[in-house]
Protein backbone atom coordinates (compact mmCIF):
# COMPACT_ATOMS: atom_id res chain seq x y z
CA UNK A 1 0.00 0.00 0.00
CA UNK A 2 1.00 3.51 -0.77
CA UNK A 3 3.34 5.29 2.08
CA UNK A 4 1.05 8.08 1.24
CA UNK A 5 -1.88 6.66 3.64
CA UNK A 6 0.62 4.68 6.51
CA UNK A 7 -0.81 6.77 8.90
CA UNK A 8 -4.13 5.86 8.28
CA UNK A 9 -3.83 2.56 7.59
CA UNK A 10 -2.32 2.24 10.73
CA UNK A 11 -5.53 2.93 12.70
CA UNK A 12 -6.95 -0.49 12.70
CA UNK A 13 -10.40 -0.20 12.26
CA UNK A 14 -9.48 0.99 8.53
CA UNK A 15 -6.36 -0.76 7.74
CA UNK A 16 -5.17 -1.61 4.35
CA UNK A 17 -8.64 -3.92 3.72
CA UNK A 18 -10.07 -0.31 4.82
CA UNK A 19 -7.76 1.88 2.86
CA UNK A 20 -8.46 -0.47 -0.71
CA UNK A 21 -12.43 0.01 0.14
CA UNK A 22 -11.93 3.72 0.16
CA UNK A 23 -9.83 3.76 -3.05
CA UNK A 24 -12.46 2.04 -4.96
CA UNK A 25 -15.29 4.41 -3.17
CA UNK A 26 -17.36 7.38 -5.02
CA UNK A 27 -18.79 9.70 -2.99
CA UNK A 28 -21.38 12.78 -4.21
CA UNK A 29 -21.36 16.11 -2.55
CA UNK A 30 -23.92 18.36 -2.85
CA UNK A 31 -22.55 22.09 -2.40
CA UNK A 32 -18.82 23.23 -2.33
CA UNK A 33 -18.87 26.30 0.46
CA UNK A 34 -17.92 25.67 4.10
CA UNK A 35 -19.11 21.91 4.76
CA UNK A 36 -18.10 21.07 1.04
CA UNK A 37 -14.60 22.21 1.24
CA UNK A 38 -13.97 20.80 4.54
CA UNK A 39 -15.78 17.22 3.79
CA UNK A 40 -14.10 17.40 -0.04
CA UNK A 41 -10.23 18.33 1.20
CA UNK A 42 -10.53 15.37 4.13
CA UNK A 43 -12.10 12.61 2.03
CA UNK A 44 -9.62 13.73 -1.17
CA UNK A 45 -6.74 13.26 1.29
CA UNK A 46 -7.98 10.03 2.46
CA UNK A 47 -7.95 9.08 -0.76
CA UNK A 48 -11.20 8.00 -2.13
CA UNK A 49 -11.63 6.56 -5.71
CA UNK A 50 -13.83 9.31 -7.18
CA UNK A 51 -15.62 12.66 -6.07
CA UNK A 52 -18.26 14.21 -7.73
CA UNK A 53 -18.57 18.17 -6.31
CA UNK A 54 -22.07 20.12 -7.15
CA UNK A 55 -22.14 23.87 -6.48
CA UNK A 56 -24.23 26.93 -7.95
CA UNK A 57 -22.08 29.59 -6.37
CA UNK A 58 -18.81 31.12 -7.05
CA UNK A 59 -16.06 32.33 -4.55
CA UNK A 60 -16.50 36.05 -3.09
CA UNK A 61 -14.11 37.47 -0.36
CA UNK A 62 -16.61 36.45 2.53
CA UNK A 63 -15.93 32.92 1.76
CA UNK A 64 -12.27 33.35 2.27
CA UNK A 65 -12.53 33.29 6.22
CA UNK A 66 -14.16 29.47 6.39
CA UNK A 67 -14.26 27.94 2.91
CA UNK A 68 -10.73 26.07 3.11
CA UNK A 69 -10.40 25.38 -0.76
CA UNK A 70 -10.31 28.67 -1.82
CA UNK A 71 -7.95 32.01 -2.11
CA UNK A 72 -8.01 35.39 -3.03
CA UNK A 73 -7.11 34.74 -6.58
CA UNK A 74 -10.14 32.70 -6.68
CA UNK A 75 -12.40 35.47 -5.12
CA UNK A 76 -10.88 37.75 -7.56
CA UNK A 77 -11.85 35.95 -10.78
CA UNK A 78 -15.11 34.81 -9.07
CA UNK A 79 -14.24 31.46 -10.16
CA UNK A 80 -17.29 29.40 -9.75
CA UNK A 81 -16.82 27.05 -6.28
CA UNK A 82 -16.89 24.06 -8.22
CA UNK A 83 -14.43 25.08 -10.58
CA UNK A 84 -12.05 26.83 -8.03
CA UNK A 85 -12.57 23.37 -5.50
CA UNK A 86 -11.62 21.25 -8.33
CA UNK A 87 -8.30 22.61 -9.38
CA UNK A 88 -7.20 22.89 -5.32
CA UNK A 89 -8.25 19.53 -5.19
CA UNK A 90 -6.23 17.99 -7.85
CA UNK A 91 -3.24 19.65 -6.05
CA UNK A 92 -4.00 18.32 -2.90
CA UNK A 93 -4.24 14.22 -4.39
CA UNK A 94 -3.76 13.92 -8.12
CA UNK A 95 -5.04 10.17 -8.19
CA UNK A 96 -8.49 10.84 -7.04
CA UNK A 97 -11.04 11.70 -9.82
CA UNK A 98 -12.79 14.83 -9.18
CA UNK A 99 -16.26 15.46 -11.19
CA UNK A 100 -16.96 19.42 -11.13
CA UNK A 101 -20.38 20.01 -11.58
CA UNK A 102 -21.36 24.64 -11.87
CA UNK A 103 -25.41 23.89 -11.19
CA UNK A 104 -28.17 24.05 -9.06
CA UNK A 105 -29.03 20.42 -8.84
CA UNK A 106 -32.67 19.50 -9.76
CA UNK A 107 -33.73 15.94 -8.48
CA UNK A 108 -33.48 14.73 -12.16
CA UNK A 109 -30.08 16.20 -12.82
CA UNK A 110 -29.27 14.31 -9.75
CA UNK A 111 -30.27 10.98 -10.90
CA UNK A 112 -28.04 11.15 -13.54
CA UNK A 113 -24.95 11.98 -11.58
CA UNK A 114 -25.98 9.07 -8.66
CA UNK A 115 -24.77 5.85 -10.83
CA UNK A 116 -22.01 4.25 -9.08
CA UNK A 117 -22.43 6.86 -6.31
CA UNK A 118 -21.71 4.88 -2.77
CA UNK A 119 -22.78 7.51 -0.53
CA UNK A 120 -23.78 11.75 -0.71
CA UNK A 121 -22.45 14.45 1.85
CA UNK A 122 -24.71 17.02 2.82
CA UNK A 123 -22.78 20.43 1.99
CA UNK A 124 -26.07 22.55 0.61
CA UNK A 125 -27.52 25.79 2.74
CA UNK A 126 -30.94 24.97 2.04
CA UNK A 127 -33.50 22.47 3.14
CA UNK A 128 -34.93 22.29 -0.29
CA UNK A 129 -31.68 20.86 -1.44
CA UNK A 130 -31.96 18.03 2.16
CA UNK A 131 -35.15 17.65 1.61
CA UNK A 132 -34.38 16.28 -2.57
CA UNK A 133 -31.42 14.01 -1.30
CA UNK A 134 -32.98 12.28 1.62
CA UNK A 135 -35.19 11.29 -1.38
CA UNK A 136 -33.19 10.29 -3.79
CA UNK A 137 -30.93 8.52 -0.79
CA UNK A 138 -34.61 6.48 -0.26
CA UNK A 139 -34.92 5.78 -3.79
CA UNK A 140 -31.84 4.55 -5.16
CA UNK A 141 -30.56 3.03 -1.39
CA UNK A 142 -27.82 5.19 -0.79
CA UNK A 143 -26.58 6.38 2.39
CA UNK A 144 -26.16 10.64 2.81
CA UNK A 145 -25.19 12.95 5.91
CA UNK A 146 -26.81 15.37 6.77
CA UNK A 147 -24.78 18.73 8.24
CA UNK A 148 -25.26 22.30 9.15
CA UNK A 149 -23.98 24.81 11.23
CA UNK A 150 -24.63 28.59 11.71
CA UNK A 151 -22.88 30.50 14.31
CA UNK A 152 -21.27 28.41 16.70
CA UNK A 153 -23.96 25.81 16.34
CA UNK A 154 -23.97 22.76 14.42
CA UNK A 155 -25.72 19.90 13.30
CA UNK A 156 -24.74 16.02 11.75
CA UNK A 157 -26.88 13.04 11.16
CA UNK A 158 -26.55 10.25 9.08
CA UNK A 159 -29.26 8.12 7.26
CA UNK A 160 -29.10 4.78 6.36
CA UNK A 161 -31.76 3.95 3.90
CA UNK A 162 -33.80 0.78 5.25
CA UNK A 163 -32.40 1.19 8.93
CA UNK A 164 -32.52 4.35 10.02
CA UNK A 165 -35.02 7.35 10.18
CA UNK A 166 -35.04 9.55 7.19
CA UNK A 167 -34.89 13.19 7.57
CA UNK A 168 -38.42 13.47 6.69
CA UNK A 169 -39.16 11.37 9.82
CA UNK A 170 -37.69 13.16 12.36
CA UNK A 171 -38.91 16.98 11.07
CA UNK A 172 -42.83 17.77 12.00
CA UNK A 173 -42.25 20.57 9.31
CA UNK A 174 -39.33 21.82 6.70
CA UNK A 175 -37.51 24.17 8.60
CA UNK A 176 -38.11 27.72 7.00
CA UNK A 177 -36.60 31.04 7.91
CA UNK A 178 -34.89 31.40 11.36
CA UNK A 179 -31.28 31.85 11.84
CA UNK A 180 -29.21 31.57 8.93
CA UNK A 181 -25.68 32.63 8.28
CA UNK A 182 -26.60 35.87 7.06
CA UNK A 183 -28.27 36.92 10.00
CA UNK A 184 -25.88 35.25 12.98
CA UNK A 185 -22.80 34.73 11.22
CA UNK A 186 -20.88 31.60 11.30
CA UNK A 187 -17.11 30.96 12.85
CA UNK A 188 -15.25 28.41 11.23
CA UNK A 189 -14.60 26.24 14.18
CA UNK A 190 -18.51 25.28 13.94
CA UNK A 191 -18.15 24.23 10.57
CA UNK A 192 -14.57 22.47 11.38
CA UNK A 193 -16.61 20.37 13.57
CA UNK A 194 -19.45 19.44 11.63
CA UNK A 195 -16.86 18.74 8.91
CA UNK A 196 -15.12 16.44 11.39
CA UNK A 197 -18.93 14.54 12.16
CA UNK A 198 -19.60 14.18 8.92
CA UNK A 199 -16.05 13.05 7.31
CA UNK A 200 -15.80 10.19 10.51
CA UNK A 201 -19.17 8.96 9.73
CA UNK A 202 -17.96 8.71 5.69
CA UNK A 203 -15.02 7.49 6.47
CA UNK A 204 -17.30 4.06 8.34
CA UNK A 205 -19.50 4.06 5.42
CA UNK A 206 -16.80 3.97 2.76
CA UNK A 207 -14.79 1.00 4.65
CA UNK A 208 -18.07 -0.87 5.56
CA UNK A 209 -17.71 -0.77 9.00
CA UNK A 210 -21.73 -0.66 9.44
CA UNK A 211 -21.55 -1.23 12.93
CA UNK A 212 -18.92 2.14 14.10
CA UNK A 213 -22.11 4.35 12.32
CA UNK A 214 -23.27 7.19 14.92
CA UNK A 215 -27.09 6.63 14.16
CA UNK A 216 -27.62 9.47 16.69
CA UNK A 217 -28.26 12.90 15.97
CA UNK A 218 -25.30 15.16 17.08
CA UNK A 219 -25.77 18.84 18.08
CA UNK A 220 -23.57 21.20 19.63
CA UNK A 221 -22.99 24.93 20.42
CA UNK A 222 -18.56 25.54 20.97
CA UNK A 223 -19.40 29.16 21.91
CA UNK A 224 -21.87 27.66 24.79
CA UNK A 225 -20.20 24.74 25.36
CA UNK A 226 -22.89 22.71 24.89
CA UNK A 227 -22.60 19.16 23.32
CA UNK A 228 -25.83 16.71 22.50
CA UNK A 229 -26.38 13.16 21.21
CA UNK A 230 -29.72 11.90 20.71
CA UNK A 231 -31.37 8.44 20.13
CA UNK A 232 -33.33 8.91 17.13
CA UNK A 233 -34.18 5.50 15.86
CA UNK A 234 -37.81 5.14 17.76
CA UNK A 235 -38.83 8.11 15.07
CA UNK A 236 -38.71 6.39 12.51
CA UNK A 237 -41.92 6.60 10.82
CA UNK A 238 -43.48 3.72 9.05
CA UNK A 239 -45.90 5.83 6.62
CA UNK A 240 -43.54 8.45 6.06
CA UNK A 241 -43.87 9.39 2.71
CA UNK A 242 -40.12 9.36 1.49
CA UNK A 243 -38.98 6.08 3.21
CA UNK A 244 -42.19 4.08 4.57
CA UNK A 245 -43.78 1.46 3.04
CA UNK A 246 -45.20 3.09 0.25
CA UNK A 247 -42.62 5.98 -0.57
CA UNK A 248 -43.59 8.73 -3.12
CA UNK A 249 -40.63 10.59 -2.97
CA UNK A 250 -42.57 13.93 -2.56
CA UNK A 251 -39.07 15.81 -2.79
CA UNK A 252 -38.92 14.61 -6.31
CA UNK A 253 -41.38 15.92 -7.82
CA UNK A 254 -40.85 18.22 -10.64
CA UNK A 255 -43.03 21.75 -10.69
CA UNK A 256 -43.14 24.13 -13.60
CA UNK A 257 -41.72 27.57 -11.94
CA UNK A 258 -39.27 29.84 -11.99
CA UNK A 259 -37.28 28.89 -8.49
CA UNK A 260 -35.84 31.54 -6.17
CA UNK A 261 -33.82 31.12 -2.98
CA UNK A 262 -32.23 33.57 -0.44
CA UNK A 263 -29.17 32.04 -0.27
CA UNK A 264 -27.62 31.60 3.17
CA UNK A 265 -24.79 34.12 4.81
CA UNK A 266 -25.35 36.32 1.22
CA UNK A 267 -27.59 39.56 1.05
CA UNK A 268 -28.47 37.69 -2.72
CA UNK A 269 -31.08 35.99 -3.89
CA UNK A 270 -31.03 33.34 -6.62
CA UNK A 271 -32.92 32.72 -9.50
CA UNK A 272 -33.78 29.58 -11.34
CA UNK A 273 -36.07 30.05 -14.67
CA UNK A 274 -37.77 26.48 -15.03
CA UNK A 275 -36.44 25.18 -17.89
CA UNK A 276 -32.61 25.04 -18.34
CA UNK A 277 -30.84 26.07 -21.75
CA UNK A 278 -28.09 27.30 -23.11
CA UNK A 279 -27.44 30.76 -22.94
CA UNK A 280 -24.88 32.82 -24.75
CA UNK A 281 -23.18 35.00 -22.21
CA UNK A 282 -21.36 36.75 -24.92
CA UNK A 283 -24.41 38.04 -26.46
CA UNK A 284 -25.95 38.52 -23.34
CA UNK A 285 -22.63 40.94 -22.39
CA UNK A 286 -23.03 43.09 -25.50
CA UNK A 287 -26.70 43.45 -25.18
CA UNK A 288 -25.96 44.68 -21.29
CA UNK A 289 -23.19 47.43 -22.62
CA UNK A 290 -25.61 48.88 -24.57
CA UNK A 291 -27.29 49.87 -21.53
CA UNK A 292 -24.17 51.65 -20.31
CA UNK A 293 -23.60 49.49 -17.59
CA UNK A 294 -20.10 47.83 -17.01
CA UNK A 295 -20.10 44.41 -17.45
CA UNK A 296 -17.56 41.90 -16.81
CA UNK A 297 -17.34 38.43 -18.96
CA UNK A 298 -15.45 35.40 -17.98
CA UNK A 299 -16.43 31.56 -19.48
CA UNK A 300 -18.62 30.88 -16.85
CA UNK A 301 -20.41 34.33 -15.83
CA UNK A 302 -21.56 37.24 -17.11
CA UNK A 303 -21.78 40.17 -13.74
CA UNK A 304 -22.70 43.57 -14.40
CA UNK A 305 -24.25 45.86 -11.64
CA UNK A 306 -27.13 48.43 -11.81
CA UNK A 307 -29.93 50.16 -9.48
CA UNK A 308 -27.00 49.12 -6.84
CA UNK A 309 -28.03 45.28 -7.38
CA UNK A 310 -25.12 43.31 -8.78
CA UNK A 311 -26.09 40.45 -11.12
CA UNK A 312 -24.68 37.45 -12.14
CA UNK A 313 -25.76 35.50 -15.29
CA UNK A 314 -24.42 31.29 -15.26
CA UNK A 315 -24.56 29.93 -18.52
CA UNK A 316 -27.69 27.75 -17.84
CA UNK A 317 -29.88 30.81 -17.34
CA UNK A 318 -29.02 30.87 -13.50
CA UNK A 319 -29.26 34.14 -11.85
CA UNK A 320 -27.79 35.62 -8.75
CA UNK A 321 -29.22 39.09 -7.59
CA UNK A 322 -26.68 40.64 -4.98
CA UNK A 323 -27.79 43.38 -2.61
CA UNK A 324 -31.50 41.92 -1.97
CA UNK A 325 -32.76 39.35 -0.03
CA UNK A 326 -36.34 40.19 -1.73
CA UNK A 327 -37.18 37.28 -3.95
CA UNK A 328 -40.09 39.02 -5.86
CA UNK A 329 -37.54 42.33 -6.40
CA UNK A 330 -34.43 39.77 -7.62
CA UNK A 331 -37.00 38.17 -10.23
CA UNK A 332 -38.39 41.33 -11.44
CA UNK A 333 -34.65 42.89 -11.95
CA UNK A 334 -34.00 39.23 -13.77
CA UNK A 335 -37.07 39.78 -16.32
CA UNK A 336 -35.72 43.28 -16.58
CA UNK A 337 -32.20 42.40 -17.30
CA UNK A 338 -32.34 38.54 -18.82
CA UNK A 339 -35.54 38.48 -20.35
CA UNK B 1 -35.06 25.74 39.00
CA UNK B 2 -31.79 23.78 37.43
CA UNK B 3 -31.87 21.83 34.70
CA UNK B 4 -29.38 19.95 32.70
CA UNK B 5 -29.55 21.41 29.36
CA UNK B 6 -27.41 19.78 26.51
CA UNK B 7 -25.08 18.78 29.04
CA UNK B 8 -24.83 21.88 31.03
CA UNK B 9 -26.66 23.11 34.29
CA UNK B 10 -28.75 26.22 33.46
CA UNK B 11 -31.42 28.12 36.13
CA UNK B 12 -34.16 28.69 34.15
CA UNK B 13 -37.16 30.88 36.18
CA UNK B 14 -39.99 29.10 38.32
CA UNK B 15 -42.72 30.63 35.60
CA UNK B 16 -41.66 28.24 33.16
CA UNK B 17 -43.65 24.97 34.53
CA UNK B 18 -43.36 23.35 30.78
CA UNK B 19 -41.45 22.04 28.28
CA UNK B 20 -43.40 23.96 25.45
CA UNK B 21 -42.70 27.53 28.09
CA UNK B 22 -39.25 26.26 28.28
CA UNK B 23 -39.20 26.25 24.15
CA UNK B 24 -40.65 29.92 24.69
CA UNK B 25 -37.78 31.03 27.26
CA UNK B 26 -35.18 29.81 24.88
CA UNK B 27 -36.74 31.72 22.06
CA UNK B 28 -37.37 28.20 20.28
CA UNK B 29 -40.95 28.17 20.40
CA UNK B 30 -41.17 28.55 16.15
CA UNK B 31 -38.33 26.46 15.49
CA UNK B 32 -38.05 23.05 14.04
CA UNK B 33 -36.68 21.05 16.99
CA UNK B 34 -36.02 17.50 18.34
CA UNK B 35 -36.31 17.83 22.56
CA UNK B 36 -35.88 14.75 24.72
CA UNK B 37 -36.58 14.86 28.29
CA UNK B 38 -35.15 12.66 30.49
CA UNK B 39 -33.94 10.66 27.55
CA UNK B 40 -37.83 10.30 26.21
CA UNK B 41 -38.41 11.86 23.12
CA UNK B 42 -41.27 14.18 23.32
CA UNK B 43 -43.85 14.58 20.69
CA UNK B 44 -44.92 17.97 19.51
CA UNK B 45 -48.11 17.63 20.27
CA UNK B 46 -47.25 16.67 23.76
CA UNK B 47 -44.99 19.35 24.84
CA UNK B 48 -46.96 22.49 26.17
CA UNK B 49 -48.30 19.78 28.63
CA UNK B 50 -44.79 17.95 29.54
CA UNK B 51 -44.11 19.39 32.52
CA UNK B 52 -40.59 20.64 33.95
CA UNK B 53 -39.28 19.46 37.11
CA UNK B 54 -36.07 20.75 38.93
CA UNK B 55 -33.18 18.21 38.14
CA UNK B 56 -34.85 17.50 34.82
CA UNK B 57 -32.12 16.57 31.81
CA UNK B 58 -33.18 18.36 28.50
CA UNK B 59 -31.60 17.85 25.70
CA UNK B 60 -33.13 20.15 22.83
CA UNK B 61 -31.56 19.77 19.16
CA UNK B 62 -32.64 22.67 16.58
CA UNK B 63 -32.44 21.71 12.96
CA UNK B 64 -30.54 24.35 10.96
CA UNK B 65 -29.88 25.05 7.48
CA UNK B 66 -26.50 27.12 7.20
CA UNK B 67 -23.45 25.45 5.69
Amino acid sequence: MNERYSRQTLFSPIGEAGQKKIREKHVLLLGAGALGTGNAEALVRAGIGRLTVIDRDYVEWSNLQRQQLYSERDAEDRLPKAVAAKQRLLEVNSDVKVDAYVMDATPSEMERLLDGVDLMIDATDNFDARMMMNDLSQKYQIPWIYGACVSSYGICYTILPGETPCLNCLLDQVPRGGMTCDTAGIISPAVQMVVAHQTVEAMKILVEDWAAVSRKLVSFDLWQNQHTSINVSRMKNESCPSCGENPSYPFLKYSHQMKTAVLCGRDSVQIRPPASREWSLEEVARTLAQQEVKVELNPYLVSFTTENRRMVLFKDGRALIHGTQDETEAKTLYHRYFG
Amino acid sequence: MKLRINGEWLTVPETVDTIGELLGHFQLDQRVVIVEQNETILEKESRSDNKVQDGDSIEIVQFVGGG
